[in-house]
């Protein structure tokens, strides 16, 4: 179901990690499947220097991750800005229908550390992003509560 | 290196035994003829849909009349719960089932709460399993209709359905309640017996037990109030009409047949594969937790959470690696919600996000159940490595992601 390049990415993703001083961080999400990704920029001369991501979420959840991450890499800003989820997709060979809303993530979750980068975020925010970009049932407070606890049983 | 294959998928679908695919062959070019043709090749066929309506009936412990040849497990719910429903709508209104079932019956029961019937979803506790006394007080003067499922596909839970069904009788007010079961996942490991079970329908898929696709059982006992919810011929004794598929019938008897046959020598088999599969997960990877029940659970199914770990990305690597399974999250059916069966279980959307279902079957071997072993602790470091989940837990305990 998925192409060639999406196994690739998927098996072997680009810039995992994070960065300890980011200049800006990303945390976003999925209001649809409760996956999520977060992303580091560090920032030289009005373009992105080092980013690395974390994901936990399905295949075109990570391989999307690494791509897009690839594909901001030594962008100014504002091309990074420019860098949709459907790109991210296209470069990626296309993602199986029903699987856009992973790269959505991804594209969010980039533009989450631009804005914060920005200050238009809350800046190095303690507190977790939410999402509420989707426009299909609203946002999830990120991380939810059960997700400290250990499973009840 | 050889790249090896290691089916552990089997509550998804089983391959055709090959005595079950010879046994069909004659009946696609051959015996083709049409059962209600007098002549020569239409009462060939005609004869061996009987003797598979037979054998299948050996199986149930019922009469041949009372078996009703479908196109599948999906088919046999949705007969079993509309046909029930609309022929007792002036006597009562109200349907009881579970949380859990599979959707042929959940998204059945949700169309039949569209056209005026009221159902009333148990829940489960923490293994999956259906309270005897939640079902009594959930009955009323106006139910007609109880579907609790024999066994669940995810987790594996087997549900006490014959004491479900003799409780259910003795509390209703009038005698006129059904019970119904969904036995797909349980035919090859359980007791089928209709009697035994107390039910009045049963639901069975040949393509879980390694028989064809497209071929299901409804068993409905003699006297129950059914309406046809597929008209037009008088095949299946008026109940379900359309010209027999004789070859998925052969094939659908000889496989249950078979199943029937090596149900113990099965289970034992899967049972000890399985238990194997499960402590050497729990063992060798920290983190994960045992979904469904610890032993009232079909003998060849291992629901395994993987924390901070998404179950489609094992699942992708495990499949890199030869080895099919399959995860409870669904993502790639276009319905990304976590798994309602683990979420009725009460465990969070994450843990159930980060599920992953093996099922054996009789083919699997130790050395299978080791290549397994072998490979998934090492996948599993790999995705949690990259986890903001994993690291949210090693700088702060997870307070914060
Ligand atoms: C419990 C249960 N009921 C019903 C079905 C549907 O059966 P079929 O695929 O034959 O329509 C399945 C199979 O997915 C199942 O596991
Ligand atoms: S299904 Fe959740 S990110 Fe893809």
């Amino acid at each position: 179901m998925y192409s060639d390049l999406v196994l690739e990415h998927f098996s072997n993703p680009r810039n995992v990690g994070s960065i300890p001083d980011a200049d800006g961080v990303g945390l976003i999400g999925s209001s649809i499947c409760g996956d999520m990704i977060k992303i580091f920029i560090k920032v030289k001369d009005n373009r992105i220097g080092d980013i690395r991501f974390q994901t936990f979420g399905c295949g075109a959840a990570i391989a999307t991750s690494s791509m897009i991450t690839e594909m901001v890499k030594g962008k100014t800003m504002e091309e990074a800005r420019g860098v949709t989820n459907e790109a991210v997709a296209e470069a990626l060979g296309g993602l199986p229908p029903g699987k856009m809303h992973c790269s959505n993530l991804a594209a969010d979750a980039m533009n989450k550390a631009l804005d914060d980068y920005e200050g238009k975020g809350p800046r190095k925010s303690r507190k977790p992003l939410i999402d509420k970009g989707f426009g299909v049932r609203g946002g999830r407070e990120m991380p939810s509560e059960e997700m400290k606890r250990p499973p009840e049983r | 290196m050889e790249r090896k294959t290691v089916y552990m998928d089997h509550a998804a679908t089983t391959p055709v035994h090959p005595s079950v695919l010879e046994a069909m062959l004659p009946y696609f070019s051959r015996s083709y003829g049409n059962p209600s043709g007098i002549y020569g090749i239409g009462q060939e066929a005609r004869k061996a849909a009987d003797e598979a309506r037979a054998t299948v009936s050996s199986i149930l412990g019922c009469r041949p009349s009372e078996v009703i040849f479908t196109s599948g497990g999906t088919e046999s719910d949705n007969a079993a719960l509309k046909g029930a429903a609309f022929a007792l709508k002036e006597e009562g209104n109200h349907i009881i089932t579970s949380t859990i079932e599979h959707h042929a019956v959940l998204n059945t029961c949700q169309y039949l709460e569209k056209v005026g019937f009221e159902v009333t979803y148990l829940s489960v506790d923490q293994f999956g399993m259906v309270n005897i006394e939640d079902l009594e007080k959930a009955i009323t003067d106006k139910t007609v209709l109880i579907s609790i499922m024999l066994a669940n596909n995810e987790i594996g839970t087997i549900e006490p359905v014959s004491e479900f069904a003799k409780s259910a009788k003795a509390n209703a007010e009038h005698s006129r309640i059904l019970f119904h079961t969904d036995a797909v996942q349980g035919a090859s490991v359980l007791d089928l017996d209709v009697d035994k079970l107390g039910v009045d329908m049963l639901s069975l898929s040949a393509h879980k037990f390694h028989g064809p696709k497209g071929m299901g059982v409804l068993y409905l006992r003699e006297g129950t109030r059914f309406i046809p919810q597929q008209t037009g011929g008088a095949q299946e004794g008026n109940r379900r009409a359309g010209t027999e598929n004789v070859a998925g019938i052969v094939g659908t008897a000889a496989a249950l047949r078979l199943a029937a046959e090596n149900r113990e020598a099965s289970s034992r088999h899967c049972q000890r594969l399985r238990d194997r599969l499960i402590e050497g997960i729990l063992t060798r990877i920290e983190d994960t937790y045992l979904n469904g029940h610890p032993t009232l659970r079909l003998p060849n199914n291992a629901n395994i959470s993987f924390r901070y770990v998404e179950g489609e990305a094992i699942l992708l690597n495990l499949d890199l690696q030869g080895v099919s399974a399959s995860s409870g999250s669904a993502c790639t059916a276009g319905t990304e919600e976590p798994s309602h069966v683990l979420l009725a279980t009460g465990i969070s959307p994450e843990m159930a996000h980060s599920s992953l279902r093996f099922s054996v079957g009789p083919a699997n071997t130790d050395d299978e159940i080791e290549y397994v072993l072998s490979v998934l602790p090492g996948i599993v470091e790999r995705l949690r490595a990259m986890s903001p989940l994993v690291a949210a837990r090693e700088r702060n305990g997870g307070n914060d992601v």
